[in-house]
């Protein structure tokens, strides 16, 4: 039994699965949810395989608020040790997709923010309890200024940064550290299809850099790094510049 | 993991597929197609619908050098994010891995381990999908076989949807249409591969210079039962010492060296395409052969560095500027072959064309698939910038090659005929057969397929 074990929400992304490596290669126990039970047992294979760690698949679907509470408890039996979260379940439909068919929209919200908000929610009690434990959630910087051509993504990831601010603020006294990653876009199979986009990571990499990052506590970070000059500039941008940009 | 599923006709994923231009490692030709990269068996098998019923290839690291991993106007289906490790047995040896799992994660994950790969290219870049593909070979052939004789089994992904797992004995024709064949079967999703047990991280190597070709043939013939060994030739080398070089064997090495990781170089741009000329070549090699030494001496060498040199020069294909570059290489049957050895070798120093890299081989295991590359004989391969004279000069080469009975590796190749194709290669009937069995309609192709008349 390992001394630590991450919880990978959403674990058959590219960046969960690289993040998963990476806590597994520095000893971690892990518990794979996800929805799709084939390719996290693969997962759950190569993992045990390559770094003589645990590895549990899990059956979760981020957007049934009803089962999350139960799911907590099921995670918090399974492991009477220290618990970390990783939480990286997330969905981007393409913006005019999602305006023309509200209903992808609701999804999404779902999967991005009140299925992980009522998944942390239930986590809470078991946390506090515990005075242990950390939590990293992967927002983006999509969600720091609402973008044209994708503010209903945009606007479920400020949502998540929102949530996590007060969620770190009530476990802060049980030294619970949250931190909320801005990251940038990935090379990931959500990004694929997209127009080329600036400062594209590999998700090896930018998982390392998370992890190093969560080892120094809770808070915001930007992943990479380059995002934070540059988010920061496109906040400070007049409102009459901004909307005439077309991104 | 994968049993057997039952066919389904999915619609396709426009999310999945992208508008790229790929190149292979030669880089002289390239591929504009659409492109996937799923990253799940769920994804794999939604992009067997390509957009506008375009034709299909699989592609592993892009490693092969012509347009075997190209399919221009096509559709290709890029495996290297597939890549976890599904379960390996200590006692047998036996690996099942996904296809996009490259021979340098192997090596990190199971040298520590006591476990090799049986049968390894020169770069580590290589997917073990692509491997199989291939039917690739290292400098062990003469032994260990090609890496075909180590497959014990393999999912494969139908063009009807389907998932059939492949064996020797459930399927004889299928096995070997898929060992060595070029993606053109179906898409590997899992292959299941027998490590070999080494008993370190070293090999024992001796390097011996030679000074022409008779002593570099009688030395691979006096060093047949070495478990190891290659040749490198001074391709500009003309005269009585056409053929010199240095030849390199080697065993494990009962004791092995402190793990210490390596560090990469890359070649952060293109060199001008005059860089390598008659003259840098020239001056590279003369200092290459004098480094040697001429009476043997053993070094313990890590397996990493002594199986893929060039993998310490990141992009080194960069070296022969924009242009890009063609390989060449051939085996030869080992009698009729020495003439025209000689020959190819004169034609290539004739021409002028620079080769940065010739390496000789001595095979000695016939490949198990329809259209493996490997037979006992002479293996020379050789590096060619691609210049306006390259066409004529691969068809001289061509035509001693088949004249002597021998073949040309279609994982190097960009310029064969379809007539040399079909007298290098006659089981390729065969391997045909069995693809109007599993598929009908033609959905996998390549750049390659069609130049040969493969279809």
């Amino acid at each position: 039994m390992a001394d630590e074990t991450w919880l990978i929400l959403g674990a058959s992304s590219a960046l969960a699965r690289a993040f998963a490596q990476e806590a597994a290669a520095h000893g971690a126990d892990l518990l794979l949810a996800g929805r799709d039970m084939p390719d996290l047992e693969a997962l759950a294979a190569d993992l045990q395989l390559r770094h003589g760690v645990a590895a549990t698949p899990l059956s979760w679907d981020a957007a049934d608020l009803a089962a999350q509470p139960g799911f907590a408890a099921a995670c918090a039996e399974r492991v009477p040790g220290v618990l970390n979260l990783f939480l990286a379940a997330g969905a981007m439909p393409e913006q005019a997709a999602a305006e023309a068919e509200p209903s992808l929209a609701g999804a999404m919200w779902a999967v991005n923010v009140t299925g992980p908000a009522a998944l942390l929610g239930a986590f809470a009690p078991i946390l506090a309890a515990r005075k242990a434990g950390r939590v990293v959630a992967l927002g983006s910087v999509a969600g720091d200024r609402g973008r044209r051509r994708n503010h209903l993504y945009g606007a479920s990831k400020a949502a998540l940064a929102t949530f996590l601010q007060g969620y770190a603020a009530r476990l802060a006294a049980s030294g619970v550290e949250v931190l909320c990653v801005k990251a940038g876009p990935a090379d990931t199979a959500m990004t694929w299809a997209l127009p080329k986009l600036p400062f594209m990571a590999q998700p090896a990499a930018m998982a390392r850099a998370i992890w190093r990052r969560a080892g120094k506590g809770g808070g915001e970070a930007y992943v990479p790094l380059i995002w934070w000059p540059v988010m920061t500039l496109i906040r400070l941008l007049p409102r009459r510049i901004f909307n005439r940009l077309d991104f | 993991m994968a049993a057997e599923t039952n066919a389904a006709s999915p619609a396709v994923r426009p999310e999945l597929w992208k508008a790229l231009t790929l190149q292979s490692w030669g880089r002289a030709m390239p591929g504009p197609c659409l492109a996937a990269r799923p990253e799940r068996l769920r994804d794999l098998q939604a992009a067997l619908a390509a957009p506008e019923g375009r034709a299909l290839l699989p592609r592993g690291a892009g490693r092969s050098y012509g347009d075997a991993c190209l399919n221009p106007g096509g559709a290709v289906v890029l495996t290297e994010r597939l890549n976890r490790l599904l379960a390996f047995d200590p006692a047998s040896g036996l690996l099942l891995a996904e296809p996009g799992v490259t021979f340098a994660e192997l090596l990190r994950v199971f040298l520590p381990r006591g476990y090799l790969a049986p049968a390894s290219p020169g770069t580590a870049f290589v997917t073990l999908g692509g491997a199989v593909a291939h039917d690739v070979h290292g400098k062990n052939q003469h032994l260990a076989g090609s890496i075909g004789e180590h497959i014990a089994w393999f999912d494969l992904l139908l063009a009807d949807g389907s998932t059939r797992r492949v064996s020797p004995e459930s399927d004889p024709a299928l096995f070997q249409a898929t060992i060595g064949g070029l993606g053109l079967t179906g898409i590997l999703s899992a292959i299941c591969l027998r490590l070999a047990p080494v008993p370190s991280n070293a090999l024992l190597v001796r390097r011996q210079r030679m000074p022409d070709l008779d002593a570099f043939l009688a030395g691979f013939e006096a060093q047949a039962a070495a478990a190891y060994a290659v040749g490198w030739i001074d391709a500009l080398a003309k005269g009585a010492a056409l053929g010199r070089g240095v030849l390199e064997v080697a065993e494990p090495s009962p004791e092995g060296l402190p793990d210490r990781p390596p560090k990469p170089r890359r070649l952060p741009f293109d060199l001008p395409g005059l860089a390598l000329n008659r003259l840098s070549i020239s001056a590279f090699n003369e200092l290459y052969w004098r480094r040697a030494p001429l009476i043997p001496q053993e070094e313990r060498v890590a397996y990493e560095r002594f199986l893929y040199p060039l993998d310490a020069i990141l992009d080194w294909n960069r070296l022969y500027g924009r242009g890009g570059f063609h390989q060449f290489q051939c085996v030869l049957p080992f009698r009729e072959g020495e003439p025209a050895l000689r020959r190819l070798l004169e034609t290539v120093a004739a021409g002028g064309n620079a080769s940065f890299l010739a390496v000789l081989k001595a095979m000695g295991r016939e490949g198990i698939g329809m259209l493996s590359f490997a037979r006992p004989g002479y293996s020379l391969a050789l590096d060619i910038p691609a210049r306006p004279g390259s066409a004529a000069l691969f068809a001289a080469l061509e035509r001693i090659t088949v004249e002597a009975g021998g073949r040309i590796y279609l994982a190097k190749d960009s310029w064969l005929s379809p007539q040399g194709f079909a007298a290098m290669y006659p089981q390729a009937p065969d391997f045909q057969a069995v693809r109007a069995r599993v598929d009908p309609d033609g959905a996998f192709s390549s750049g390659l397929s069609r130049r040969l008349g493969l279809g």
